[in-house]
């Protein structure tokens, strides 16, 4: 668990460790003070910013504190070795704090490129026009050189400025023998750039600079909405709690205890490993019993005992006890770095799929440069005049530049990303939506994915509010995820006074109170004589005062909300859904047949990666949702994956989508957003091929003037955006499948099914 | 005509003036926190952007 674990009953060291993790994660900015950047997903109005940053400001030693309200990130600069208590501060003002990496927390700087690159097109592009337009409106020849030449001199610099990301990506694409969009783009600017600028040194009547900039100046729009929309999930998802830990505290021969990097970590280092912390690296556990939590790593939901002797793999949550642990490996050498490669390994397998635009580019670009080598060709035959020639065939780059086609996608996915962001699902990049709507197998995980990970009590015996109330207050005092799940059971105005609780690793709690002996655990421990009620003993625990049992709690996994609405509902819109998962036969079983779905259990990271592999072999197109460690793999070896908010950092980080909220409803919106975004992206290049059809013979034809090609260039823009614009209406259809936002939902649902 | 050539180099020199405080704003980080400092407006005793 991270630095802001429930309970706050942190121990001595527990504190060491957070200020040696603060001090990992913080940057230097200039002398003696020190950046950290918090995530606190709470910050939501600007009264949260006032109190944040008064009562940060107050503290000892803090230079400065600033929130930010659009990233929900507060920036404390500090002065000193030793962090003041900051976390402290903010969790007394009811706001949980994550910290933040620091080398994630820098600006971010393609954007401010795209933004310059953009601001100077914008500026180049409306200048010129303004000079076109009086050139159009007839000015008279030796006017008509001068603002021609005016806009050569704004032009030039722009193209070099902001041309560049245009340049550069067709250079690297045709480097490597491939054309992408950027290809005709570039070769279209730079030829309509290069034929105006003849046609001004010979005082001609048609320069194109306006052209060649306003073209750019869409592009970029384009470009950049593209890069907001990566960002901006990017952010979201970083802003997450993170899983794994900075490192571990190490017990030095002479028996002092240092705080020691992940990467430092040594096989043989003894480490202290405290209840609720995860396992660094590949360790064995010397001395200490303890229960353990594999569901990140195996799939496993019921924890598993610990004693001297255990190996542990990293990942594993530590639940009851201290231990000490032996480190086996490296971090390099860990179960955590063998999922990165088997993860790097299927990532390879995934790169063969194109983006949409760029398999319209495959076709578009040869067809474009075929077709204008044909107008030369051509006119050179019937007029045998090579400047008409040359003309005519840039005239037909002019006017099949894929401006349209540039902000065909673009435009879409920021739409269908603002739909997808107001029902908390973070779509990594624009590809991974087009991967979705292709979708027509879905694999669920079952260990925190299809169940929350946390485990739903069945009570019997005695539930009177009074025995609740004091099973609550005694498993308020563990980590235990049955223990976490009884203390949210009792009246939290009705809390009663303990004299002693002690836990003991393996079996339970105890408490004394007076002269009664309460004990809430292992049926067969708490109860004296110890029977067994039933067959299934670990997922029982018994609650029993003086050795008489009075209440008993079964476990059973607690299904996500709406699973059982988002498995019917991918089985309408034509996707087989399946459960492929790590657990036990038995438990796996218990939910597909709630589900009503196959299973496969007991499948470890490789025999995952295999099904999904096996799956696309025989040609389906793999949805994969998981969020533990031993997904990872799988995540990325399936043609598109989605995970969990709660998911494992590998795997939040390998998942094409994340969500936040917790209902799995988001998957069947996630997959119609995805959708109706698909056909509206084939719409929109639909409607460029028309228009293309239809200006196409005025170019070959010789027609086409520059306001000609002003005018069909940004008419077909606006279509294009105003058809992709159509996305929130056609989600918002009443005919549509429910597709309002989650509030709006819920409550038609109270009224109305 | 001639006359109002003096008008152009204004005119461009107007829209200079525009992008490069445009770059301004963008160096300054004002755009860093859009939803924030909409509110900021609302609260007391804050003097603008310290870094």
């Amino acid at each position: 668990m991270s630095c802001c674990a429930p309970g706050a009953e942190l121990c001595l060291h527990q504190v060491q460790n957070l200020n040696d993790e603060i001090l990992l994660a913080s940057r230097m900015v200039e002398d003696g003070l020190r950046q950290t950047d918090l995530s606190v997903p709470d910050i939501h109005c600007g009264a949260c910013l006032q109190r944040i940053e008064a009562a940060l400001s107050g503290l000892d030693r803090v230079v400065r504190a600033r929130a930010n309200l659009s990233t929900r990130r507060v920036a404390v600069v500090w002065r000193g070795d030793v962090p003041p208590q900051f976390m402290a501060a903010l969790e007394a003002l009811g706001y949980r704090a994550h910290l933040h990496d620091a080398d994630a927390a820098g600006k971010d700087a393609v954007l401010s490129e795209l933004l310059r690159a953009l601001a100077v097109a914008g500026f180049a592009a409306t200048n010129i026009m303004l000079l076109s337009a009086s050139v159009w409106a007839g000015a008279e020849p030796p006017t008509r050189d001068l603002f021609h030449w005016i806009s050569a001199l704004i032009a030039l610099p722009t193209l070099a400025y902001s041309g560049q990301f245009f340049f550069r990506s067709a250079w690297r694409s045709l480097k490597h023998g491939q054309t992408n969009m950027d290809v005709p783009i570039s070769i279209g600017v730079l030829l309509t750039f290069g034929m105006s600028l003849y046609e001004t040194l010979h005082h001609g009547p048609y320069a194109y600079f306006d052209a060649a900039v306003s073209l750019l100046f869409f592009l970029l729009v384009g470009r950049t909405l593209d890069h907001v929309m990566r960002e901006r999930a990017r952010q979201a998802v970083s802003g997450l709690a993170r899983l794994a830990a900075r490192g571990a505290l190490v017990l030095q021969p002479d028996g002092t205890q240092t705080y020691v990097a992940m990467d430092e970590i040594e096989p043989g280092m003894t480490i202290l490993l405290a209840a609720g912390e995860r396992v660094p690296v590949n360790a064995r556990v010397i001395k200490g019993t303890s229960e353990l939590d594999h569901s990140f790593v195996s799939g496993e939901s019921v924890p598993v005992q610990a004693k001297a002797g255990t190996e542990l793999e990293a990942g594993i949550l530590n639940l009851t006890g201290p231990l000490t642990i032996v480190a086996t490996r490296t971090a390099a050498n860990s179960f955590l770095a063998d999922i990165m490669r088997m993860t790097e390994a299927a990532e390879r397998g995934r790169a063969s799929y194109r983006r949409i635009a760029d398999r319209a580019a495959r076709l578009y670009a040869p067809a474009v440069h075929a077709l204008a080598s044909l107008a030369f060709v051509g006119w050179m035959m019937v007029s045998g005049d090579p400047h008409r020639a040359i003309t005519i065939a840039i005239a037909v780059l002019i006017i099949t530049c894929p401006c349209a086609l540039g902000l065909a996608v673009p435009m879409v996915h920021v739409v269908a990303a603002g739909r997808l962001f107001e029902l908390g699902i973070m779509p990594k990049d624009g590809g991974a939506l087009e991967r979705l709507a292709e979708v027509d197998t879905a694999v669920f995980d079952k260990t925190g994915t299809l169940t929350l990970g946390r485990s739903q009590p069945t009570i019997t015996g005695d539930t009177g509010a009074d025995m609740l109330a004091l099973a609550a207050t005694i498993a308020m005092q563990s980590y235990h995820p049955y223990s976490q799940a009884l203390a949210t059971l009792g009246d939290p105005f009705r809390r009663v006074d303990l004299d002693a609780v002690a836990e003991h690793p393996g079996k339970g709690l105890e408490a004394h109170c007076g002269a009664n002996v309460y004990r809430l655990g292992r049926p067969d421990w708490a109860i004296a004589g110890g029977r067994c009620r039933k067959g299934d003993q670990e997922a029982t625990v018994a609650f029993a005062i003086n050795g008489k049992g009075q209440t008993y709690f079964t476990f059973n996994d607690a299904m996500r909300d709406g699973a059982q609405k988002a498995v019917a509902e991918l089985t309408k819109s034509g996707i087989s859904a399946e459960i492929l998962s790590g657990d036990k036969d038995c438990r796996v079983q218990d939910i597909a047949q709630q589900l009503g779905l196959p299973w496969i259990s007991e499948a470890g990271p490789a025999e995952k990666i295999a099904h999904v592999s096996t799956l696309r072999q025989a040609g389906r197109k793999v949805l994969m949702v998981g969020d533990g460690l031993n997904d990872a793999p799988a995540l990325t070896a399936a043609n598109v994956s989605i995970a969990p908010a709660s998911a494992s950092d590998v795997g939040r980080n390998v998942a094409d989508f994340v969500f936040l909220r917790d209902s799995l409803e988001a998957i069947p919106r996630a997959v119609e957003i995805s959708r109706a975004a698909q056909s509206l992206v084939q719409q929109n290049f639909a409607l460029a091929v028309i228009y293309n059809i239809v200006a196409v013979p005025f170019a070959l034809l010789g027609l086409v003037t520059p306001i000609f090609a002003a005018i069909a260039m940004s008419l077909s823009s606006i279509t294009v955006v105003a058809n992709s614009l159509r996305l929130n209406s056609r989600l918002m259809r009443p005919g549509a499948p429910r597709s309002a936002p989650v509030s709006k939902a819920t409550i038609a649902f109270g009224a109305g099914q | 005509m001639i006359d109002f050539f003096f008008l152009v180099p204004i005119a461009i020199g107007l829209g200079l003036a525009g992008l490069a405080s445009f770059m301004w704003t963008l160096k300054n980080g004002q755009y860093d926190d859009l939803e924030g400092a909409a509110q900021r407006i609302l609260l007391e005793g804050n003097e603008g952007p310290d870094y």
